[in-house]
């Protein structure tokens, strides 16, 4: 059911992406979808693709993700981009004029220029997913919000939220399956008639399903009370990230993607 | 031997339940250092709510536990985790961690003790219970008797004194079953940890020193497993399933066999058997 999404998969590797500092790959990736918004001309997009299909190729993550990973969200994107194509400003040669309705070069070349950037966005943050274990970024996510306990935000118990909610999403699957199969022997058919039967048919699974987790999160209280859990505060760290040579040299190559994007853009 | 948990008077009644109807009732015992207790019972008769009062999970109503010479009260009750590790039924419902190792040292964590130390003592842990190789393994890969394995690396790894087992064998399959108590009956060998598990299981009450029957609240009957397991048939009534020797036992009486009243381990009555025949 799951597998057919490629967003938020982990593909196991050995790369250097692989390898890099998960608070880097965040950050950098964040940074990444703010510097595409610098880019405004052809040769700034030609070089930020030629960046992300670099990344990719040292990731040693088949090209296939990648296209899988668009492939879900191409509705979205197409719709953007002729909205887009459509309604912006009209400038250059118009092709075409109805009413509101204009096609121009400019709104063209911009609808071009919209598609590039969510296809790097969704190539970026797809390369970060495949080559991250999912929780190595809740621990890039707890760093990254520890200042926020300055103003008493609870860093270490959303972190270990996250690591929870993560540790049991395949237990939950396995519950869902089993569930399914135990409703489908009682005649329930789940996938089959219209989207209001398919919708009806949700329903006892989703019950006893909820009644189980909070049986499970229950007896998981209880599990975590009694080995000590008291909170965040006071409590050592098992798992630790490190900085490494090459979370540097990947910021500072980013920092150079931007001060070639500022010198190239028009 | 001096006494570790020290249990008196004790009534306990769930905050939903009526003034007069207690879950446990007057129970007091006492279990010395080192020693294995099984508490045998059925279903709802109270014997997982008892547990729950030695740790402080529950409050009672009335009466007190002492454990290892501090009474529980709200200001001791996080020292007195410390000094027990408990194991529940649900394999995955007590598994913390996203990995094994991380599994492993959450008490750890929690007692905020150094990285360094952690590492070192979660590598150990993790070998002394068969479970080094799959460290970095997640839950989902592991069978319920390894998870189970895992929890009592948790254990080993925090050094309580005392080990609670909360029908901790219940949902696994003979193997898985097998392998948890002679896990447990390493971890006993190795140090002076007093063990009190809550069991359903003939094979785990046959290990302990001494058996407990609870019955509706109350403390009925308390011996070693021996004198326990001579009841037969009865012992359903316990809540616990009845060892193969005694089934067989009741089978050759019906059949008019005179057996040997006493309890028999499965290869006393292979023995018996061989006698029988012999003397015929």
């Amino acid at each position: 059911m799951m597998t057919k999404l490629i967003f938020g998969r982990y593909i196991p590797g050995n790369s250097v992406i692989h390898h890099m500092d998960p608070r880097a790959k965040l950050l950098l990736s964040f940074y990444f979808i703010g510097i595409i918004f610098i880019a405004n001309n052809w040769p700034t997009y030609v070089i930020l693709f030629v960046f992300t299909l670099l990344a990719i190729k040292l990731s040693g993550v088949k090209w296939s993700f990648f296209i899988n990973g668009v492939k879900p969200l191409i509705w979205l994107i197409l719709f953007t981009v002729i909205l887009q194509v459509l309604f912006s400003a009209s400038g250059g040669h118009v092709y075409f004029k109805w009413g509101i309705i204009t096609i121009s070069q400019l709104g063209l070349v911009n609808g071009i220029y919209i598609f590039c950037r969510f296809v790097l966005i969704i190539f970026m943050s797809t390369l970060l997913t495949l080559t991250t274990p999912p929780l190595e970024l809740s621990d890039a996510i707890e760093y990254i919000l520890m200042p926020l306990k300055v103003v008493h935000f609870p860093v270490y118990e959303v972190a270990l939220m996250l690591s929870i909610a993560l540790r049991f999403v395949p237990t939950l699957m396995d519950e869902t399956e089993k569930i399914m199969n135990a409703q489908r022997a009682r005649g329930v058919d789940f996938g089959e008639g219209n989207i209001f039967q398919q919708m009806r048919a949700i329903v006892p699974l989703l019950i006893p399903l909820f009644v189980s987790s909070f049986n499970r999160a229950e007896d998981l209280a209880t599990a975590m009370e009694a080995r000590g859990y008291q909170g965040g505060e006071g409590r050592s760290k098992f798992r630790i990230l490190k900085w490494q040579a090459r979370d540097s040299w990947a910021t500072v190559s980013f920092a150079a993607l931007t001060i070639v994007l500022i010198v190239l853009r028009a | 031997m001096s006494q570790i948990i020290d249990v008196a008077h004790l009534n306990y009644r769930y905050p939903q339940q009526s003034a007069d109807d207690l879950t446990l009732k007057d129970i007091s015992f006492s279990v010395a250092d080192g020693e294995w207790v099984a508490i045998v019972g059925h279903n709802g008769s109270g014997k997982s709510t008892l547990a729950k009062n030695i740790n402080g999970l529950l409050a009672p109503v009335s009466g007190t536990v002492t454990v290892d010479g501090q009474v529980l009260t709200e200001k001791t009750v996080w020292d007195i985790r410390k000094k027990i590790g408990m194991v529940f039924q649900n394999p995955d419902n007590q598994f913390v961690g996203a990995t094994v190792e991380d599994d492993v040292a959450f008490s750890l964590e929690n007692q905020g003790v150094p990285r360094d130390e952690m590492l070192t003592r979660v590598h150990d842990a993790l070998a002394q219970v068969n479970m080094d190789q799959f460290a970095t393994r997640e839950p989902a890969r592991l069978s319920g008797g390894q998870k189970q394995r895992v929890a009592l690396a948790g254990m080993i790894a925090a050094r309580p004194r005392i080990l609670i087992l909360d029908e901790a064998t219940s949902m696994l399959d003979p193997q898985g079953r097998y392998d948890v108590l002679k896990t447990i009956q390493q971890m006993k060998a190795q140090s002076d940890l007093t063990v009190l598990s809550i069991t359903h299981d003939i094979d785990e009450a046959a290990s302990a020193n001494r058996v407990l029957v609870v019955n509706d609240g109350r403390l009925v009957e308390e011996g070693k497993p021996a004198e326990i397991f001579k009841h037969g048939p009865a012992l359903i009534k316990m809540g616990l399933d009845m060892p193969y020797a005694e089934r067989l036992k009741a089978a050759l009486k019906r059949q008019g066999v005179q057996v040997p009243t006493d309890y028999l381990t499965e290869k006393g009555m292979a023995d018996w058997l061989w006698q029988l025949s012999s003397n015929k």
